[in-house]
């Protein structure tokens, strides 16, 4: 999470333009729009881009969006993250009224995607947002498990889950896994909130400052052996609130998974779940 | 008067009722007009909603991993659904 990160002229263009954007892509979805000019010459500076469009040739440097990426922690993260050349995926709009109490179900975005690599979403409150009005409700270390849109919805309360608060500007940054729902609002006013999707387009093979790596990324840190605190691995083998310990067990070997993903390192491991049985596994005859 | 139902679902750390609750799901027959929880979460395990008056419809079966699957994550593992029926 980047707290209040972005400029308050920025986002102040944002509380002017996105729910304009809102609005227009509510049109575009009703077919109100058919017959007006193409989305690339819209009015209003902030076009809906296409699909695949990269992200430095999607939005006009003037324009919310444009502004958000182009800030320099912002671009930094995403380059650490997707890659110096990410595409857009897609961006929307959520308006959450202000008095609008519907929970909405617990979800993941799109469908179940496979494989290690990985989209990043972009959550952008562009002003202040206090308990209760209506700030995102996430679960933290759900991104990984495998389930399809919104066939978690039954799920109404989950130890350790988080409803976002937090000064305006602020901007999460989310694998596009996480399971999420958009919170009642019982404030005042609508609480606004920009999500942009961007894919990447190269392996996120060590896209972010590594110079720490080599020191940290011991494969041998084992819980009931040796653990150094400095390890990736113990960052990695935290649970949350939610799982349970057995689930915990097979999330540490997912992790790992994307871990090796990350760094280009197939023997990384966290208390050698993976490293036993792959030993094990050689010594048998095909 | 007539009986309404009160559905709740907790989610166990383990396959056992006397496991802690991880999570939970509260479905109001009554709307608004019966008991409602009063904390978070309203139990601390199966066997405390037991106690205070709850029937067990159902629990997740044991069922062995998928052959190819057998480390994936997915939903959580250990449902069990609780009713009670409601003067209103």
């Amino acid at each position: 999470m980047f707290e209040a990160v972005v400029p308050d002229e920025i986002n102040a263009l944002a509380m002017e333009r996105l729910p304009q954007l809102f609005r227009g892509w509510l049109d575009e979805f009703r077919g109100v729009s058919a017959g007006a000019p193409d989305a690339d010459e819209r009015e209003d500076g902030s076009p809906l881009p296409r699909s695949g469009t990269t992200l430095d040739a999607a939005y006009a440097p003037d324009s919310p969006f444009g502004a958000l990426v182009r800030l320099p922690v912002i671009a930094g993260a995403i380059q650490s993250l997707v890659g110096a050349d990410p595409v857009v995926d897609h961006h929307f709009v959520h308006i959450k009224s202000a008095g609008d109490l519907h929970a909405q179900g617990l979800h993941c975005d799109a469908i179940i995607d496979q494989g290690p690599a990985f989209d990043i979403q972009l959550f952008w409150f562009p002003h202040d947002v206090a308990p209760g009005e209506g700030g995102t409700r996430f679960v933290p270390g759900s991104h990984l498990r495998r389930v399809n849109m919104d066939d978690v919805a039954r799920y109404h309360h989950l130890a350790g889950e988080q409803y976002f608060t937090g000064p305006a500007g602020t901007v999460i940054i989310f694998h596009q896994g996480l399971w999420h729902a958009g919170a009642p609002n019982r404030g005042a006013r609508d609480r606004v909130m920009g999500k942009l999707r961007l894919n990447p387009t190269q392996p996120q093979v060590r896209l972010w400052d590594t110079s720490d790596l080599a020191a940290r990324n011991r494969n041998d840190d084992h819980m009931f052996a040796r653990m150094e605190p400095s390890a990736v691995a113990t960052t990695l083998r935290h649970s949350e609130r939610w799982y349970e310990p057995s689930s915990h067990r097979l999330e540490t070997v997912q992790r790992s998974h994307l871990w090796r993903y990350l760094t280009g390192d197939d023997s990384f491991d966290v208390d050698w779940y993976l490293t036993r049985t792959e030993r094990r596994a050689a010594l048998v005859a095909p | 008067m007539s009986v309404r139902q009160q559905v709740l679902m907790l989610w166990l750390a383990s396959p056992s009722l006397d496991a802690r609750v991880l999570g939970w799901s509260f479905f109001d027959g009554t709307a608004g007009a019966g008991p409602q929880p009063s904390a978070d979460p309203p139990y601390d395990s199966g066997v405390a909603a037991l106690l205070d008056g709850w029937r067990l419809l159902q629990m997740s079966p044991l069922i062995p991993p998928t052959p190819g699957h057998e480390r994936e994550t997915s939903f959580l593992k250990h449902e069990f659904v609780f009713e009670r029926l409601i003067d209103v």
